[in-house]
C-alpha cells in the first residue's frame, strides 16, 4: 500500500511528551515534509521539555533552544547567516506555541514576516500554555476553561474569542499563510510542499489538540483535531501570493459534536453552545466574503 | 576548549514503555495494512514491517508491509485503537499481559 | 618603525565604532536604534548600501530581536555585531544572559547613557553596571581611538577557542561618540590577519545535529557549565594582555591593555577611573603633580574580568586612593569600589574613598577631581557624592 505521506522519520521516539500529544503529530509531520537539511528552534513551550532531558535530543536536525520572546528574531538572524555562508537551501523553522506566538512572541514575528525573511514560522496551537500548566493565551477560544479562566462561581471561563493568528498574518499580507490540523497529514505536509516554493516568510498555524489541557482521553487526539475541522470551529485555508482558498466540508457538524468531548468545555449552557455556534458561522461567512474576494478589514 | 550547552544523545535512549498502562494489539486478521495506526502514532512508536509471517484477512494482504507496535517506547495512548476504520486494534490492560 | 604611512582622519566615537567593524570583517550587522548609538548603525547601513562593507545589515523591531537575531547568525558561524545602549542593553538583559551561556563571541557597542527615570539621554555608567554578571567581558575605552580599537581587540579576544564569550565596549554618550577627534584607522588587511578567520566549534551544522542550551536538571552540569565561564572569562586579564602585546607590535600603536597607570610609579594618592572622564582626571594629575602633589591615576580599561592582580600591585604603597563610580548602586558602595576593596581585602589596608559622580551626565569638571584628590590626601573614606545635593 503507497504511504499517503513521506515515510522517512525526522523525529525519534523516546521523548517524553504526554501520551497522545497533539503536538508531537505536528512536528513530526512537518519534519516529514521539510527533510533533513533544516534547522529548528523551539522557544519555552512544550517542545522544550518534549525532547527530554540534556544530553537528548528527540530530531534528527539541529535544535535550538531559545527564549520565550524571541522565535521571529533568532530564525532572521540564522537564515541571514546561513545564506551568506552560501547554504541558502537550508531550511530554518521556528516552531513555536501559540503563547509564545500569538502573545509574547508576536512583536518578533510580526517583524520578521514584514522584513521579509526566507523562513518558516510554525505555531503549533494548542489553544493555552500548556508547558506551565494550562494558563490562557490570546488564542484560547471562547468558553474555555484553564487555570487562568477557571470557571468557579462567577463562571469566568474565558469570555474573549480566539485571536486567529493566521488571520493577522493575512492582514499583514505574509506570502504564505495556511492553516491546518493534525488529523489532516496529507493537507499539512503538502501545504508546507507548496509553501517551500515560496522564497519569503511562511506562516501556518497547526491545530494541536492536548489530551491534559483540553481534558479529554488521549484517544480522542485525531478525532477532536478532525471534529474541529468537521464543525467549522477551525476552518481550514491557504493563502498564498494573495490568493485565499478556504477547505470547505460539505456536511458541517453543529459545534456540539466538538465541545461534548472535551472537558474544557462542560459548564457551558445551551445559550453559551448557541452563542459558540453562532459565532463560527459568521466567521464561516466571513471566509467566504474572502474568498469570493471581498477582503475582511 | 570549552564546556557548551550542547548535546547529542537520541532521545531513543529513553524507553518510554513504563508510561502505559494499557497496550495496543494488532489482530492481523482484520487488518488490511492501510497504515493509518502507523501515520496518526504521536510517538513514532508504530513501525513497518514485512508481512509475509503475519496473518492476514485475505490472501490479497498478505505480501504488503505491514505495522508493528514497538512497545519499547509504546505509552498507550489508544489513538491507533481509535483510528483504526477495521478494529484491528485491541487496548488490552497492561496488567493482564 | 614610526615612519608608516599612517591612515588619520577626524571621526566621532560612532563612526569609529562603525568602521571598526567593517575593519574586522563583521559580516552580519542587526541593531536597533537609540540615542546616542543611531550613527553607529546608520554609518554601517550606508556602507552596507554602498558596498564598502561586505555584511547583511538587518534592522529590527527591538534590542531584545536585536541579541536574538546575533544569536541567530552567530550560531550559524557567522561573525555579527550589535550595539545598544541604556533602555536598550536592559530591555535585552535576558538574552544578554542567554548568549553568554551559550558561549558565543559576540561584540556589542554599548554608548553609555544613563537609565530613567527621568528621563536622560547623558553619559553614565549605570546602564552596563547593570549587566556585569551577564557572563560578558566588559571593556571601557577614554577616546575614539580606543573605541575602533577595542572592537578588534575585542573580536580577537572573544573568538579565542579558550574564552568563547561575548564582549561589551564602551563609549561614553556625546563625549566620544558624538565628539569628533583624530583616529588612525588602522589597515584593513592587517585588521583581518590580527583577528582570524572565524570558526565557531559547535556552529549549526546538519551533518552534527545538536541540542543548543537543552532542558538540564540538577544532576546534569549546570554548575560545571557555570564554572567554566568564569574561569575562562578570567583566563581573559593575560589573553589579552599577550593580544595587547601583538596589537601594539602590529599596528605600532600604544593601547594599554585591561590597566593603564598614569604617574603611578611613585604616587603617594591616585584616583581610579572608568571611560572619558579619565582625560580631565589626567589633566588634573598632570596640574597637581606641577605643584609638587605624589599624585596618579589608574584607568581600568577591562572591568570585567576584574584585574584584580593588577589593581593590586599598582596600589600597593599607596598612601590613599579614591574610586571613581559614574554609576550607583543600592548595595553599601558603588560597583567599582566594592569590586577593588574586594580585591584588596586582607592584601593591602589603605584608606579608600568611593566618589559618586557624573550621573545623568553631569558634567566631571577639573575642580571636582581637584576635591577628590584633597579629600584622600586628608585621609577620606566612606561614599562620597561628587558636585551633588542641596547647593
Amino acid at each position: 500500500m503507497p504511504f499517503s505521506i513521506p515515510k522517512e522519520e525526522y523525529m525519534m521516539s523516546g521523548h517524553t511528551a504526554c501520551a497522545g500529544c497533539g503536538a508531537t503529530l505536528a512536528m513530526r509531520y512537518v519534519m516529514k515534509a521539510m527533510g533533513e537539511n533544516t534547522v529548528v528552534t523551539v522557544p519555552a513551550s512544550c517542545w522544550a521539555v518534549i525532547p527530554g532531558n540534556y544530553p537528548n535530543t528527540a530530531l534528527k536536525v539541529p535544535f535550538i533552544y531559545t527564549p520565550f520572546a524571541s522565535t521571529g528574531a533568532t530564525i532572521s538572524g540564522i537564515r541571514e547567516a546561513l545564506d551568506e555562508e552560501g547554504k541558502e537551501d537550508y531550511n530554518v523553522v521556528g516552531f513555536a506555541g501559540d503563547g509564545g506566538t500569538a502573545d509574547i512572541g508576536l512583536q518578533a514575528l510580526s517583524a520578521a514576516m514584514e522584513r521579509g525573511h526566507n523562513v518558516f514560522y510554525i505555531m503549533y496551537d494548542n489553544e493555552a500554555y500548556m508547558n506551565t500548566g494550562i494558563q490562557r493565551s490570546s488564542s484560547t477560544p471562547f468558553g474555555a476553561w484553564t487555570t487562568t479562566t477557571p470557571v468557579g462561581k462567577d463562571r469566568v471561563y474565558k469570555r474573549e474569542n480566539k485571536k486567529v493568528v493566521a488571520d493577522l498574518m493575512m492582514a499583514q499580507k505574509v506570502p504564505y499563510v495556511a492553516t491546518a490540523s493534525i488529523a489532516f497529514p496529507e493537507d499539512l505536509i503538502r501545504k508546507i510542499q507548496n509553501a517551500k516554493k515560496i522564497k519569503g516568510p511562511k506562516f501556518i498555524q497547526i491545530l494541536s489538540p492536548c489530551p491534559p489541557g483540553w481534558y479529554f482521553n488521549a484517544e480522542n487526539t485525531v478525532k477532536i483535531a478532525r471534529l474541529a475541522v468537521e464543525t467549522r470551529i477551525f476552518p481550514l485555508y491557504e493563502y498564498a501570493e494573495g490568493k485565499f482558498a478556504l477547505y470547505k466540508n460539505p456536511n458541517p457538524l453543529p459545534v456540539e459534536k466538538y465541545l461534548e468531548i472535551q472537558g474544557r468545555f462542560n459548564h457551558l449552557s445551551p445559550e453559551e453552545i448557541r452563542t459558540i455556534q453562532e459565532n463560527v458561522n459568521r466567521r464561516w461567512e466571513e471566509l467566504l466574503e474572502r474568498e469570493k474576494g471581498k477582503v475582511i478589514p | 576548549m570549552v564546556l557548551v550547552p550542547t548535546a547529542y544523545a537520541p532521545s531513543s535512549n529513553n524507553k518510554t514503555s513504563s508510561w502505559r498502562t494499557t497496550r495496543p494489539v494488532i489482530d492481523y486478521s482484520k487488518c488490511t495494512r492501510c497504515m493509518i495506526c502507523w501515520k496518526f502514532c504521536p510517538d513514532v512508536a508504530i513501525g513497518v514491517t514485512f508481512g509475509e509471517k503475519l496473518d492476514y484477512p485475505n490472501e490479497r494482504f498478505s505480501k504488503l508491509e505491514a505495522p508493528f507496535i514497538n512497545y519499547d517506547y509504546c505509552k498507550g495512548c489508544g489513538i491507533c485503537a481509535s483510528e483504526c476504520p477495521f478494529d484491528a486494534i485491541d487496548m488490552v490492560q497492561e496488567s493482564e499481559m | 618603525m614610526r615612519a608608516i604611512n599612517k591612515n588619520w582622519s577626524i571621526m566621532t566615537g560612532n563612526e569609529a565604532v562603525a568602521l571598526a567593524t567593517k575593519l574586522a570583517g563583521v559580516k552580519f550587522v542587526s541593531a536597533y536604534p537609540i540615542t546616542p548609538q543611531t550613527a553607529i548603525v546608520e554609518k554601517i547601513a550606508e556602507m552596507v548600501a554602498n558596498e564598502k562593507m561586505d555584511a547583511k545589515f538587518i534592522e529590527v523591531e527591538s534590542e531584545h530581536s536585536a541579541m536574538a537575531s546575533v544569536m541567530g547568525s552567530e550560531l550559524a558561524g557567522v561573525r555579527s555585531f550589535t550595539a545598544s545602549s541604556s533602555h536598550g542593553i536592559l530591555y535585552m538583559h535576558e538574552m544578554l544572559n542567554w548568549v553568554a551561556g551559550m558561549r558565543l563571541p559576540i561584540l556589542m557597542a554599548v554608548v553609555n547613557r544613563s537609565i530613567g527615570p527621568p528621563w536622560n539621554i547623558w553619559a553614565d555608567h549605570s546602564d552596563t553596571m547593570t549587566q556585569r554578571d551577564t557572563g560578558w567581558m566588559q571593556l571601557y575605552g577614554e577616546s575614539n581611538q580606543e573605541a575602533m580599537d577595542t572592537i578588534i581587540l575585542g573580536y580577537k579576544l572573544a573568538e579565542n577557542k579558550d574564552i568563547l564569550l561575548p564582549i561589551m565596549v564602551m563609549q561614553d554618550a556625546f563625549t566620544l561618540s558624538h565628539t569628533s577627534e583624530p583616529v588612525e584607522i588602522r589597515d584593513e588587511e592587517k585588521v583581518r590577519e590580527f583577528v582570524g578567520e572565524f570558526n565557531l566549534p559547535f556552529k549549526i551544522d546538519i551533518n552534527k545535529p545538536m541540542g543548543y542550551g537543552s532542558l538540564m536538571p540538577p544532576d546534569g552540569p549546570f554548575m560545571e557549565l557555570k564554572m567554566d565561564m568564569k574561569k575562562s572569562m578570567y583566563s581573559g586579564v593575560n589573553k589579552f594582555i599577550e593580544i595587547t602585546k601583538e596589537f601594539n607590535e602590529t599596528f605600532d600603536a600604544n593601547f594599554p591593555g585591561p590597566v593603564e597607570g598614569f604617574m603611578m610609579d611613585d604616587a603617594d594618592y591616585a584616583l581610579i577611573t572608568l571611560g572619558s572622564i579619565s582625560s580631565t582626571a589626567k589633566h588634573v594629575v598632570r596640574n597637581l603633580r606641577n605643584q609638587g602633589k605624589k599624585v596618579g591615576l589608574l584607568r581600568i580599561l577591562l572591568y570585567r574580568p576584574f584585574p584584580k592582580d593588577l589593581v593590586i600591585n599598582y596600589l600597593r604603597g599607596l598612601k590613599g586612593f579614591g574610586v571613581v563610580d559614574r554609576s550607583s548602586t543600592y548595595g553599601p558602595f558603588g560597583s567599582l569600589y566594592m569590586d577593588v576593596i574586594s580585591s584588596i581585602y586582607g592584601k593591602l589596608d589603605i584608606p579608600a574613598a568611593n566618589f559618586i559622580a557624573g550621573l545623568g551626565g553631569r558634567d566631571l569638571r577639573v575642580v571636582d577631581f581637584e576635591e577628590m584628590f584633597m579629600r584622600i590626601m586628608e585621609g577620606e573614606d566612606g561614599e562620597i557624592w561628587i558636585n551633588a545635593g542641596v547647593k
